[in-house]
């Protein structure tokens, strides 16, 4: 069994369409610890021994979160610049993380074709997370698939969110219960609710 | 004078005695109130006491009780209750009468006297049934909210009854009275009222009736204010009991030499009290009164049972006692089938409302006075009265034992929902809990304000704010603020004793309620730490933080260092006084305490070592982060680089 901690990170959860739904099902999963950043941290004061010691207790590191501005809501990039010190994410004696996985779950505003470089977006979505894929290498840490939702804000009326909700908790358990396919989502750009790949057995 | 101590005494060894026995079995206080009196009863008896007069002495608690349930009424709810009112009330008084005189008629007696006992029996027990149902907190239910209903209107409907019963013994004005009694069932209440005093005493006392009625209402809204300034003056707590006492009395007062019901005055008065920042301040003065004198009424209750009658035709009686159980409880039921009550509510309805009551009582000896009834089945109606009364403390174990378990899922749903509202109990508004209650208010979020300074209470009421006069200090009132449905108590007021006070109280007797705190100083938050608050906030510790980065940022420390350096002194000061809340003891001075002193020394110590600049020593939190990597971390960086570790394959 695999120790799973998720980030959720989103600062007007209440306006949320889609993330606040994912962020409850992720905390309704067992065995797996759910951090909401912005509840844990509301001024930004983040404790740096608790969370390392938090990422040396678990195997896969999960970020959830909507994109902004092509990046991460500040409070992951806070995070970052706080807790992934050197001497202990990286640099000098800095290899607590080697070895683990980082992944991500985010939700993009524009539709799947916007984000190619002939859409409107002009890059693919992957292209913005490139920051954190590079900091988990960096970090000696595995980087696959992120867990992506496009046209986020459209997802209710397009009856997506319920689909992507669920796929979402499929993949929190499969990880969990060492049946997510890790090697198969290194091959993949991106997964969505409909191509998880999730073995049978662990 | 020793008589009425010996007596005194009796009543209230009694009590005190037999209630907490039988709220122990889960029996309930009226039926314990009601076999104290049993018990008593033949000492009374050879003691020649006049039961009958204390009982109606006592009857003044149901008065009492109806201006509470007044009080917890604002005129919108009563407005919005006025279909069940009259409907419900109306057709539960109409029906029961009518079939309880088709079957009394059918046992021979003649249909004068089968209409005076059909409306004597129509009435339930106000008292049994709405102390039961606050005790066992169903009143805010839609069962609890009918049974009402239909009280109210049979204590509004003695007064034409007894206005209609003497004419029952003239045979050439009968047909008159039956369609006053369907009329009335549809009437409005002053209209009612007003046509018993018209007959009686023609078209000026139905002015001075309304004026009644009037001076209620208008001195109710704008008289009470003023005096409750008034008195608040003095600053003396029994002060405001007695104007309680007092407002109450003379409410029954003019109701009585108006021809109108005292229940009916001092309900209205609640009504129109029920938005007044001193509406807590009145209930809890008066509940006690109310308690105490509606257990002296069940306890007369107990007492006058006659048990030689009741020996002589004992099947008889109970078989009369039976059968009008069921008869009310089945129109109770057809009632609420016609008025969608469903659920667990539909059988608290059916089965509280199914005794006869102590309107009963005064109906029967006024029925006998009028020489309507015969005198020997006038008594043996007083026992079916009075059995029926005891038997309903069981009828409600039933309901609690087999019913409402069976509905119990629907029942927890709606516990939920009353948690969502979050309800937050704020005292003491001045300049820190005034804060407080404006940001959970601008959050949607209800308060109740408890405080004992009336010029501000009224600004706030001004201002919209829903605010109480009193203190908070006092359990009674912190009860009729709600603190039993409370999540939140925001404990705001100047008096360091009674914050710790409070504390103590509130996590001692409500250990859901979350409490927030405010402390004057260090020692105080050890003090509500030992207390039982988890939550404290210092009342100037905030403001003083900001006082000191504002004075690093006029010495020319970059803002942000200042702040960071603010956030290590609060860490280190919260995690100081973690270190001793335990060891803190408020019984021993602090400089006597050696391992408090111990400790403190300590965290002295690493301060020290911070002031001179030795970082590493505490708050390592802030300090770290954005202290650039070494030359060995870049070295090892790029290294890493070239090792592959976490590329793709």
């Amino acid at each position: 069994m695999a120790q799973l901690i998720v980030y959720y990170a989103h600062p007007g959860h209440k306006h949320s369409h889609v993330n606040r739904f994912m962020a409850r099902a992720a905390a309704r999963v067992s065995d797996i610890t759910f951090v909401d950043l912005y509840a844990d941290y509301p001024r930004f004061d983040i404790d740096v021994d608790v969370e390392q010691q938090r990422l040396l207790e678990h195997d896969v590191i999960l970020f959830q979160f909507p994109v902004f501005w092509y990046s991460s809501p500040s409070i992951i990039k806070e995070w970052q610049d706080l807790v992934l010190e050197h001497g202990f994410a990286y640099g000098k004696d800095g290899d607590k993380l080697t070895g683990k996985h980082m992944l991500l779950a985010v939700t993009g505003a524009g539709p799947e074709d916007a984000y190619t470089h002939q859409g409107y977006q002009n890059f693919p979505l992957r292209t913005f997370l490139t920051p954190l894929e590079q900091t988990a290498r960096l970090c000696g840490m595995y980087f696959t698939a992120p867990y992506v939702l496009y046209g986020a804000l459209r997802a209710p009326e397009a009856g997506l969110t319920e689909p992507h909700v669920d796929g979402y908790r499929r993949l929190l358990e499969a990880i969990r219960d060492d049946r997510y396919d890790f090697e198969a989502a290194e091959n993949m750009d991106v997964t969505g609710f409909d191509n998880l790949p999730i073995k049978m057995e662990g | 004078m020793s008589e009425f101590l010996m007596l005194a005494f009796l009543f209230l060894v009694a009590g005190v005695i037999a209630v907490p026995i039988a709220s122990r079995l889960g029996l309930g206080s009226v039926l314990g109130y009601l076999l104290a009196g049993i018990a008593i009863g033949p000492l009374l008896q050879m003691l020649h006491v006049d039961v009958v007069s204390i009982q109606h002495f006592a009857e003044f608690g149901v008065v009492m009780m109806l201006f509470l349930v007044g009080l917890e009424l604002e005129p919108k709810m009563l407005w919005a209750m006025r279909t069940r009112l009259l409907g419900l009330g109306g057709l539960q008084v109409g029906l029961t009468a009518a079939a309880t005189m088709g079957i009394a008629m059918a046992f021979g007696q003649p249909w004068s006297v089968a209409l005076a006992v059909g409306l004597v029996l129509s009435l339930s027990s106000t008292a049994i049934v709405l102390q039961t149902l606050n005790e066992k907190g169903l009143m805010k239910c839609d069962g609890g909210q009918s049974s009402f209903s239909v009280l109210l209107f049979q204590d509004i409907a003695v007064i034409p009854m007894l206005a209609f019963i003497p004419l029952l013994a003239l045979p050439e004005l009968t047909d008159v009275a039956v369609t006053q009694v369907a009329n009335h069932a549809g009437n409005e209440v002053e209209h009612a009222s007003l046509s018993l005093v018209e007959r009686l005493n023609g078209w000026q006392t139905a002015l001075v009736t309304v004026g009644a009625i009037a001076l209620v209402v208008v001195g109710g809204t704008y008289l009470t204010r003023p005096i409750f300034r008034f008195i608040a003056m003095a600053r003396l707590r029994e002060l405001f009991t007695a104007f309680a006492l007092l407002l109450v009395i003379g409410i029954a007062l003019l109701m009585t030499t108006v021809g109108l019901s005292p229940a009916l005055g001092t309900f209205l008065a609640g009504v129109v009290l029920a938005n007044s920042e001193y509406r807590h301040e009145l209930e809890s003065d008066i509940d006690p009164f109310k308690g105490l004198l509606l257990g002296l009424f069940f306890i007369t209750v107990g007492a006058a049972i006659r048990f030689d009658l009741l020996a002589a035709n004992l099947t008889g009686v109970l078989a009369m006692t039976c059968g009008l159980i069921g008869l009310k409880a089945l129109v109770l039921y057809i009632l609420s089938r016609v008025f969608n009550i469903s659920g667990s509510d539909r059988w608290l309805f059916t089965l509280g409302l199914a005794q006869a009551g102590e309107f009963g009582f005064v109906l029967l000896s006024f029925t006998v006075a009028n020489s309507v009834i015969p005198t020997a089945l006038a008594d043996q109606l007083l026992l079916v009265v009075t059995l029926s009364m005891l038997l309903t403390p069981l009828l409600f174990i039933t309901y609690d034992k087999l019913i409402a378990p069976r509905f119990s899922e629907s029942q927890t749903q709606e516990s939920d929902k009353i948690d969502e509202s979050g309800k937050v109990i704020i005292a003491g508004h001045g300049r820190v809990g005034g804060i407080a209650n404006r940001i959970l208010l601008s959050a949607g979020f209800k308060t109740v304000v408890l405080d004992y300074q009336s010029e501000q209470l009224e600004l706030l009421r001004a201002f919209g704010i829903k605010a109480y006069f009193g203190d908070a200090m006092r359990p009674d009132l912190l009860h009729s603020a709600g603190i039993e449905e409370a999540k939140v108590l925001v404990i705001a007021i100047d008096e360091r004793e009674s914050i710790t006070e409070l504390v103590r109280y509130v996590s001692d007797n409500y250990p859901k309620v979350y409490i927030v705190a405010r402390a004057t100083d260090r020692h105080h938050v050890y003090e509500l730490w030992a207390a039982g608050a988890r939550d404290i906030i210092r009342e100037t510790f905030d403001s003083s933080l900001r006082i000191g980065r504002s004075a690093l940022q006029a010495l020319g420390v970059h803002p942000y260092d200042a702040e960071r350096q603010v956030r290590g002194f609060v860490l280190n000061d919260q995690q100081h006084m973690r270190g001793v809340a335990d060891i803190y003891d408020p019984d021993i001075p602090p400089h006597e305490n050696r391992d408090y002193v111990s400790k403190s020394k300590e965290y002295l110590e690493r301060t020290e070592q911070m002031m001179q600049g030795n970082s590493a020593a505490f708050g390592s939190r802030i300090d770290r982060g954005w202290v650039p990597p070494t030359l060995e971390d870049l070295e090892a960086e790029e290294e890493s680089g070239t090792e592959n570790v976490g590329k793709k394959k």
